[in-house]
């Protein structure tokens, strides 16, 4: 073990940080991208046209808050779902084993894009040939679109993400776990108090690279005609008979979306460092 | 009750499938009793002490913590507890030192000092806080509370595990090779922890391999080899005077 005995402690360096990250920001590499960056910027306001983009501002938002629902929905839901899938392949019996790795090698082994459209265009389609369902109070929802791509986005979500916390379980260093029981901790408090957030700490690394690929993942939805940020901008490139101009304009909010997460998560990973 | 000792081990035998590791291990320690183990690496130092909070399950034989016997039935070729509760319970009353410090690495130093108190005992927060702080106190460690064990060196995490076990102010510690896993320079800020608490006559039992240590602290020490206890006796016999041509070999190596 190195002694580290005179690494800095985190709150003071907040100041000497930011001055790193301006210097950071000053390198060469750096300051040729940015000005290639506002060269086009300005190419763009001049020489491109924008004049549809007041008319289709409120649509556009709403198709911003579609695309963020479906994130937020399918990662809040899909990690729900990846713990027990994650730790029933740790230490489940071997049936149960077998059908969550199962579960996440079908899932992560075809694509996105066939799996959202045998949701909706299979389970959509025999949903309605019951009547049964059809006057439950599910059925309006059922109806819609967007449940079968919150569904379809959640257990790709799960699935990738069930193999993270596999990996994250099992790499809980068992000395804690040991230290937890020899305190005299139940089975259960062992799991919720130290293996469960431990294992969640030990795969928040990887968890905030997956949010960001979710949140390129959620376009496919429009296919299913979800009105999410996507779909928007389709329309307006048929209303408009515009190419670039909306596509770039989805580029600039998909780069931002990115941008924001990136550091939200970047910021809640820096309140705990890793412990390995 | 106060009479009884703190911790009875009688002929206490573990085997790991074909390994007989514990050959019948008879041993008390009575409260303010600081209890040494010594011996070569192997002879079953730690498995015993595992077994003394049931970390490992004996084969056979009996230990009680205070009196109390863990209810034992047979099962997976020793023995299983009979009562899960019974053993939380006890073990809430025992606290470890392991040779690797086994801090939670998701909690702070202070998160993990108050973790047991809230979440075992069950303490309101603010009074586990005020038993937090005064044992991170203790080891010199209070102006450490908000570290991530992660940032601090090993002595300071060892004392930080140390300052856990006495938030609990357990009945008995039980620390092996506190200082195994340690730089040289980093030995001496521990030890000289365990050494105040020794001198507070806090009953304990240790595995060490610092000879001059067990020497200094020791009310009694245990010399362990095969799985067996080949002498035991007061620090001054067992150092100055040791009968056992084996103790005298590991000894005259040690040093
Ligand atoms: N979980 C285990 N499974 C199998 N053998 C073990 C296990 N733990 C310890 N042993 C064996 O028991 C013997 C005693 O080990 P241990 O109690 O760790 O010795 P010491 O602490 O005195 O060095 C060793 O031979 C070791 O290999
Ligand atoms: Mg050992």
């Amino acid at each position: 073990m190195p002694d580290m005995d005179t690494i800095t402690p985190l709150r003071p360096a907040t100041g000497a940080q930011l001055l790193a990250g301006l210097r950071g920001l000053l390198m060469p590499h750096r300051l040729i991208m940015l000005a290639l960056a506002l060269t086009g910027l300005a190419a763009m306001v001049t020489q491109m046209d924008w004049s549809w983009l007041p008319a289709y501002l409120p649509r556009l938002w709403g198709g911003l808050l579609t695309t963020l629902w479906m994130l937020a929905g399918s990662v809040i839901l899909g990690f729900a779902l990846a713990l027990p899938l994650g730790v029933v392949q740790v230490i489940g019996p071997r049936p149960l084993r077998w059908l969550a790795s199962g579960f996440c090698t079908v899932v992560r082994g075809t694509p996105l894009l066939l799996q959202l459209w045998l949701l909706y265009y299979g389970l959509g389609s025999l949903f309605a040939a019951y009547p049964v369902i059809r006057e439950t109070w599910a059925w309006p929802y059922l109806r819609e679109a967007w449940p079968y791509g919150l569904l379809a986005l959640t257990i790709s979500f799960a699935a990738y993400e069930g193999e993270v916390m596999r990996g994250a379980f099992a790499g809980v260093p068992n000395g804690e776990l040991e230290a937890a029981r020899a305190f005299g901790m139940s089975p259960r408090k062992v799991f919720f108090r130290v293996w469960l957030p431990r294992a969640v700490h030990r795969a928040l690394p990887v968890l905030t690279g997956e949010i960001i690929l979710q949140l390129k993942s959620t376009p496919l939805i429009a296919t299913i005609a979800v009105a999410d940020l996507y779909a928007i901008v389709t329309r307006v490139r048929q209303a408009t008979l515009l190419t670039y101009e909306p596509l770039l304009l989805l580029a600039g909010i998909y780069l931002c979306l990115s941008a924001i997460l990136t550091i939200a998560l970047r910021w809640l990973e820096g309140r705990m460092p890793s412990g390995g | 009750m106060q009479d009884d000792p703190a911790i009875q081990i009688i002929d206490l035998h573990k085997s790991f499938g074909d390994a007989h590791v514990l050959r019948g291990v008879t041993l008390t320690a009575r409260p303010g009793d600081v209890v040494a183990v010594i011996g070569g690496s192997g002879s079953g130092k730690s498995t015993m002490l595992r077994c003394i909070n049931l970390l490992e399950q004996p084969s056979s034989g009996s230990i009680a913590i205070r009196g109390e016997e863990y209810r034992m039935r047979p099962g997976d070729g020793g023995l299983v507890p009979a009562d899960p509760r019974q053993v939380q319970r006890i073990r809430a009353q025992l606290g470890m030192v392991f040779q690797n410090f086994n801090l939670w690495q998701h909690r702070t130093v202070l998160g993990n000092v108050t973790e047991v108190p809230v979440h075992v005992l069950g303490l309101p927060r603010a009074q586990a806080e005020a038993r937090a702080r005064a044992a991170l106190e203790r080891v010199g460690m209070a102006d450490k509370a908000d570290a991530w064990p992660a940032h601090l060196s090993g002595g300071q995490q060892q004392r930080a595990a140390i300052a856990r076990v006495l938030a609990v102010d357990p009945l008995a510690m039980l620390l092996d090779e506190p200082t195994s896993a340690l730089d040289p320079e980093l030995v001496g800020e521990v030890l000289a922890v365990i050494r105040d608490l020794a001198a507070e006559r806090r009953t304990m039992i240790l595995v060490t391999h610092e000879m001059r240590f067990a020497r200094d602290v020791a009310s009694h020490v245990v010399y362990l080899r095969d799985g067996r206890i080949e002498e035991q006796g007061p620090p001054e016999q067992i150092f100055g005077d040791p009968r056992s041509p084996h103790l005298r070999q590991f000894l005259g190596n040690a040093a």
